[in-house]
């Protein structure tokens, strides 16, 4: 029989040996005569396990790491196709305390499946989601949208729902668009890209729901050139989509429209603003344009538009799968549903959490982060990229909510930064080089540092 | 501004009349441009503002604005060390210092064998990985000064 092996793709993974691990495991196979399957998946998002690898057993996924290539003959060894034990063995996968804790919606698949099979999408329940927006009228789609509380994750926390409303509302007949931002810029941040080359079957789904939810027969990806490899993964789904007809002149047999297209930035960080990043699709200098029309009256091309984050159009498919209460169902206040919070930087356990709406920052930087990677106390957390805030200790009980951290959770990013400098230094650390020029907030911290 | 020699006008002629029927083409055509030569010469600007029908001065104005775009031709290999903060908080600043002086060369320069271009870049998305390096859109994570080393060994021919 045949032993199925998975070691990730993500770019990540790939960052730290995951390509050299694959290539290890299958030239040891071939020299054991040993009957080995390597798959591709994404990143669990454990990034401080990865190269990951992972072996699926009749005790479902084993999961060893992190595996570097020189390991591979140990793990062969250790008889770990069939589970065997091992210094790097981590039992089974979801039992991972890490993840176990975990509230995956949005990345339920990521890691789980091969990102650009249709197919194993399908396995994995997905197109669920289209199948029942497609036996929807438009205006319910959008209702659902707005009642699940879905709010923007890439930084104004504004209702999807209402937005989606407005170009509803527009007149039929004329082009619409649905666009996506994948511009991702803040430091910190990589669940847009995570999601992306991990699963981007679902923000595929995403954008044509919304496409048949508004009457817009035209979608584009705005991605950032740093990502070649969500590129890559984003170009493979959308014509594998496109093959099994889930995008084209008949989405899944409905009869209606959607294409998709992915459009590369150029290294401009203000291109991530809405209206520049229209600007820069439409082939010109991203500049931000004064405000009003809305995008959703007049935007790309001047024709009404949705622009929406990755995260926010990729957790669409599970709200029209479960119903908007069930995902209303997760969060506090007026924050519902789950956020992927990415803890990146000085930390010891750096990685991917997603989470309904209401955890602490304590249970963020301990309980998962583990504390800083460098044993020092943590003095402070810039919460939500550059333009985001500097987060004390003292309000680390603090959950974490949009209208707690006032909007400043912006993109669910938690760099570890400060620990143990002055606030002095801070400022001159950040002072000479925000992407925007704009003056520092990290003043806004005040107390203990 | 300088011409272009007749076998790269034609490469920017032929990418330019391709990609010209596409919604909002410029940037695709730069993209693309830099993809067949490594950069957006100078001299490319008045053949694609001819072909797309635009002026040379909105073209100009979109080739200076993103700075993806390399308006010199890069080194054999281009090896880009992120500066943002999660990598700073990661060691950064002293992992650039390194390549500085391994590469015997600062940002936005090529070493003098045409070997390697070294580039700031500002995230690369890999914040969990810190320090990380892209060489030639390979990503590169916790990245210490000898892998640095190792993995500019692995693009320098053995004597
Ligand atoms: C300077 C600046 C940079 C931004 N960068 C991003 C980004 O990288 N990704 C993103 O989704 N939104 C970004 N935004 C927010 C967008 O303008 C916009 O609010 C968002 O894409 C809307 O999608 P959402 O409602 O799904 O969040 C940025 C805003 C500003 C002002
Ligand atoms: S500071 Fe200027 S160049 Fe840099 S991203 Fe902002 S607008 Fe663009
Ligand atoms: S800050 Fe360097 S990869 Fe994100």
């Amino acid at each position: 029989m045949t032993a199925l092996v998975y070691v990730p793709v993500d770019a990540g993974a790939l960052s730290l040996g995951a390509g050299e691990v694959a290539l290890a495991i299958a030239a040891e196979a071939a020299r054991r005569r040993a009957a080995v399957k390597v798959l591709r998946n994404g990143s669990r998002g454990a990034y401080w396990l990865e190269p990951l690898v992972e072996v699926l057993t009749p005790l479902g996924r084993l999961a060893y790491g992190p595996v570097t290539a020189a390991d591979v003959a140990g793990l062969f060894e250790a008889d770990f196709l069939n589970g065997g034990s091992h210094a790097l063995s981590l039992g089974p996968t979801g039992e991972i305390p890490w993840l176990k804790g975990q509230q995956r919606l949005t990345f339920e698949r990521v890691g789980v499946i091969e990102p650009t099979s249709v197919a194993d999408y399908v396995t994995h329940g997905g197109y669920q989601g289209l199948t029942r927006a497609l036996s929807m009228e438009p205006a319910a789609i959008v209702q659902a949208i707005t009642t699940s509380g879905l709010r923007g994750r890439g930084g104004a926390a504004f209702p999807t729902g209402i937005k989606w409303k407005t170009v509803l509302d527009q007149p039929a007949g004329q082009q619409k668009y649905v666009t996506c931002n994948a511009d991702e810029g803040d430091s910190g941040t990589f669940s847009d890209r995570m999601l992306m080359e991990g699963d981007p079957l679902t923000l595929i789904e995403g954008m044509t729901i919304a496409g048949i939810a508004v009457g817009a027969t035209q979608g584009y990806i705005y991605l950032r050139a740093e990502y070649p490899h969500a590129l890559r993964a984003l170009r493979t789904a959308i014509a594998a989509a496109h093959q099994a007809r889930y995008l084209g002149s008949d989405v899944a047999g409905s009869g209606k429209r959607f294409d998709l297209e992915v459009r590369v930035g150029a290294g401009a960080y203000i291109c991530g603003e809405e209206t520049s990043m229209l600007e820069s699709l439409e082939g010109r200098r991203g500049e931000v344009r004064v405000r009003p029309p809305l995008p959703a009256i007049k935007g790309l091309f001047g024709q009404p538009t949705i622009v929406n984050n990755v995260v926010t159009l990729a957790s669409v498919p599970w709200i029209l799968q479960h119903g908007a209460d069930a995902y209303a169902n997760f969060g506090m206040g007026k924050s519902r549903g789950t956020l992927p919070i990415q803890l990146a930087g000085n930390i010891r356990r750096a990685g991917l959490v997603e989470r309904a709406f209401g955890l602490t920052l304590r249970e963020l930087l301990y309980d998962y982060g583990g504390g800083s990677a460098t044993g020092r106390p943590i003095r402070a957390v810039q919460v939500g990229g550059p333009l985001g805030a500097y987060i004390p200790p003292s309000q680390f009980d603090t959950a974490v909510d949009y209208e707690a951290l006032a909007g400043n959770i912006k993109h669910g990013g938690l760099v570890e930064k400060a620990f143990g400098i002055t606030l002095r230094q801070l400022i001159n650390d950040f002072g000479g080089g925000t992407a925007t020029g704009k003056p520092l907030r990290a003043v806004q911290v005040g107390g203990p540092l | 501004m300088e011409t272009l020699p007749p076998a790269e006008s034609a490469v920017v002629q032929r990418i330019a009349s391709d990609l010209k029927g596409r919604p909002g083409p410029l940037l695709e055509v730069l993209h693309a441009i830099q993809a067949a030569l490594g950069y957006v010469p100078p001299g490319a600007v008045p053949v694609v503002a001819e072909v797309l029908n635009l002026s040379r001065a909105e073209v100009h104005g979109v080739v200076t604005f993103y700075h993806y775009f390399r308006h010199s031709r890069p080194g054999a290999h281009t090896v880009s060390v992120c500066q943002a903060e999660a990598c700073q908080s990661m060691g950064a600043e002293a992992l650039t210092a390194h390549a500085r002086r391994r590469l015997g060369i600062d940002f936005h320069q090529t070493s003098a064998d045409g070997r390697f271009s070294l580039e700031p870049i500002y995230c690369l998305g890999n914040c969990a990985c810190s320090p990380a390096v892209m060489i030639d859109g390979r990503l590169y994570g916790r990245v210490t000064p000898e892998r640095f080393d190792a993995l500019v060994a692995d693009r320098v021919p053995s004597p």
